[in-house]
């Protein structure tokens, strides 16, 4: 054993460990750290797949606030809808679950049904809501026409396409409902109990107990949905067959990337576009983390 | 004011579960009434009902005279602790004191004078900004206690507000929660499976078993002249020692054949109230009923028996000394004089005149000359 140099059991120990996510750490530097860099290299080029890289500096950047209308529209687009189907989706969730979680007969078929839009996959949904939303023969307005509403054209008009959009967002907020429904069910029932005795009704219960205990999930749901909803792109893209439909009113940022990218093929002009929404997402996301502590309420822990 | 009148409460869960049955009890304007028993004996569940927390199935609940059954419980006009304290996690210690006034819409100042005032009487005073988590399970005690004096309620209702306590602390809750009746004097309902909370804070004790009280009485009512066998047994620590027998000739003789020769007077008595030769019955005497036997010292009442000390504990101010009268355990209560230890041979002497009888079928104690005039 002389001379070999020997390793002390803490560092045995942590050589293990990263031998053992050796496969994670590689699938990472190379999946997605690589392409990471890559991309924000190429920002700075004038990359399109065929020929050569020239670096041409802030370009793309420039191009992009300076002449390209549709770059505002898009991102328009996408904080129309952010601004709309994150808060109507929260407190979708939040208001079905509170209906859910009653202890009453039957309760489990309706969290069922309510749940069940959530594990369809998604084109096939989307499929189903353009039949739905088809302005002559669709259901939708086929109903809203019972009652002597004439319904507008939904996806084929400028005005209601994104609102559509966001309908259809709200018919899949079981996932959510899910989260806020375990989360309440959490709630110990004495909490409850010491409210009646207090004088609490049944809405200032909810107000005053049920809405803080829940904040943890609604913080976390908030800050996955914002997330979530600047990537919108697989709904417009098939909604729109990947047109981006009526006067670009579903040209969402994602989409007019990937339009830039994979129809245009200016590479580098689509990997700028990519940092701007990483940027603006990264900034929304911090600001979220700071004002977090001023309404969250955190069970265990904190100070 | 705050007079109860609880006339044959039941309370019936589906599928025939009886938890509470026809309980009766009055209880008068400032009176510190503790519900006690094992636990599914059913005094959580009444104490739920007074709150109004669950449904009287049968039976009337009154206050001051006016039927409550069907109150919501935000009307009756009660304050209630709860075991795990019930504190509003994200609400400060002063939010939690204050939630009931301000959902009963006082005015600001009012809500403050009142919180402050609960704050300074508990010693809660520099907490009032503090969230629960940040506080001790003895300050969160005094926040929902806290909580409950603020309201001014008729009623207090504590479901066992100490369990949660850890044995010194409890100690000192308890006479805390004393001293607050004491300056209050509201009507108070305190549920426990403590004996020793029971007899300490009382001034009435109601003992339950399934769903049916066993005996009503002051702290002294139930420890001097406990109902039936399990009255005697449940009240007091170490509990009484029970052994099984029959009268003999004077005498109670154990089954396996011990004698101990009774008083005449009890004899007499016993065989006054019918209860003659051969009869079978139980006989209770308390721990410290039966002491070491002084030297040369003997008494009418005192019945000395040649015993072998199993186990001695000193506990400090007094030895408990495990033993056998003939194959039936026996615990004494003794002074920490003597320094006995296993295998010992002592004499004990039995104090005849604080034996209590009960008879064997039913369990109930045999009412016996001046105590026969005692209700339970």
């Amino acid at each position: 054993m002389t001379g070999r140099k020997r390793f002390n059991y803490k560092t045995k120990e942590g050589l293990q460990g990263y031998i053992f996510i050796l496969p994670w750490i590689i699938g990472f530097i190379v999946f997605t750290a690589g392409p990471l860099l890559f991309s924000f290299a190429a920002s700075f080029t004038n990359y399109n797949i065929t020929s050569q890289m020239d670096f041409i500096g802030l370009k793309n950047y420039e191009k992009l606030f300076a002449d390209d209308q549709l770059f505002w529209t898009s991102l328009y687009n996408t904080l129309y809808y952010v601004a709309f189907s994150v808060p109507i989706t929260t407190v979708g969730a939040i208001l079905l679950s509170a209906l859910l979680n009653r202890d009453i007969p039957g309760m489990r078929f309706f969290r069922t049904i309510y749940y069940l839009p959530a594990v369809l996959s998604g084109v096939g949904v989307y499929l189903l809501w353009m039949q739905l939303l088809e302005p002559g023969t669709g259901l939708v307005n086929t109903v809203l026409a019972w009652f002597g509403i004439a319904g507008p054209n939904w996806l084929f008009d400028p005005a209601w396409a994104k609102p559509a959009l966001i309908f259809m967002k709200l018919w899949s907020v079981g996932g959510g409902m899910l989260l806020y429904l375990a989360s309440m069910q959490g709630i110990s029932k004495s909490l409850y109990e010491a409210a009646e005795i207090d004088g609490a009704n049944a809405w200032q219960q909810f107000i005053r107990i049920t809405i803080p205990m829940i904040t943890p999930v609604i913080f976390f749901d908030i800050v996955t949905s914002l997330i979530g909803g600047f990537q919108i792109f697989q709904e417009a893209y098939v909604m729109s067959n990947g047109e981006g439909g009526p006067v670009n009113s579903l040209l969402f940022y994602n989409l007019y990337m990937w339009k830039k990218a994979f129809e245009a093929f200016d590479m580098g002009y689509a990997m700028a576009m990519s940092w701007i929404l990483f940027i603006i997402v990264f900034v929304l996301t911090i600001i979220n983390l700071k004002l977090a502590p001023r309404w969250v309420h955190y069970e265990g822990g904190g100070k | 004011m705050g007079k109860i009148e609880l006339n044959h409460i039941t309370k019936t869960y589906e599928k025939d579960v009886t938890a509470v049955k026809d309980f009766n009890l009055e209880i008068e304007d400032g009176e510190f009434i503790v519900l006690v028993g094992p636990s599914g004996c059913g005094k959580s569940t009444m104490l739920r009902m007074i709150a109004g927390l669950e449904e009287i199935t049968d039976g009337e609940f009154k206050m001051d005279g006016r039927l409550m059954n069907d109150i919501p419980p935000k009307n009756r006009d009660i304050a209630m602790v709860f075991q795990n304290y019930a504190l509003y996690p994200h609400m400060s210690v002063y939010d939690n004191m204050a939630f009931a006034l301000k959902m009963r819409k006082f005015k600001k100042e009012e809500i403050r004078r009142r919180v402050t005032e609960a704050a300074k009487v508990l010693g809660l005073e520099e907490y009032l900004k503090r969230k629960p988590r940040a506080l001790s399970g003895g300050q969160r005690q005094r926040v929902a206690l806290g909580r409950a004096i603020v309201r001014d309620a008729k009623l207090f209702l504590m479901d066992e507000p100490l369990s949660n306590l850890d044995a010194k602390l409890r100690f000192q809750m308890r006479a805390e929660i004393s001293k607050l009746h004491h300056r209050l004097k509201t009507t108070t309902v305190y549920v426990t499976h403590d004996q020793t909370e029971a007899m300490t804070m009382a001034t009435r004790i109601v003992i339950m078993k399934d769903g049916v009280i066993q005996q009503v009485g002051s702290p002294k009512e139930v420890y001097d002249f406990p109902a039936n066998q399990f009255v005697g047994g449940f009240i007091g620590s170490p509990a009484m020692n029970f052994f099984e027998g029959l009268i003999e000739d004077g005498a109670f003789v154990t089954h396996d054949g011990i004698r101990l020769a009774l008083p005449s007077t009890k004899a007499q008595e016993l065989k006054s109230a019918g209860y003659t030769e051969g009869t079978r019955m139980t006989m209770g005497i308390r721990p410290e009923n039966v002491t070491l036997q002084p030297p040369g010292f003997s008494g009418e009442s005192l019945m000395p028996i040649e015993s072998e000390v199993i186990v001695s504990e000193l506990t400090g101010a007094e030895t408990l000394l495990y033993s056998k009268l003939g194959d039936q355990d026996l615990i004494a209560r003794i002074d920490s004089g003597l320094d006995l230890r296993t295998g010992d041979k002592v004499t004990l002497a039995y104090d005849m005149e604080l034996a209590h009888f009960f008879d064997s079928a039913s369990g109930e104690r045999l009412r016996l000359g001046e105590d026969a005039g005692i209700s339970i």
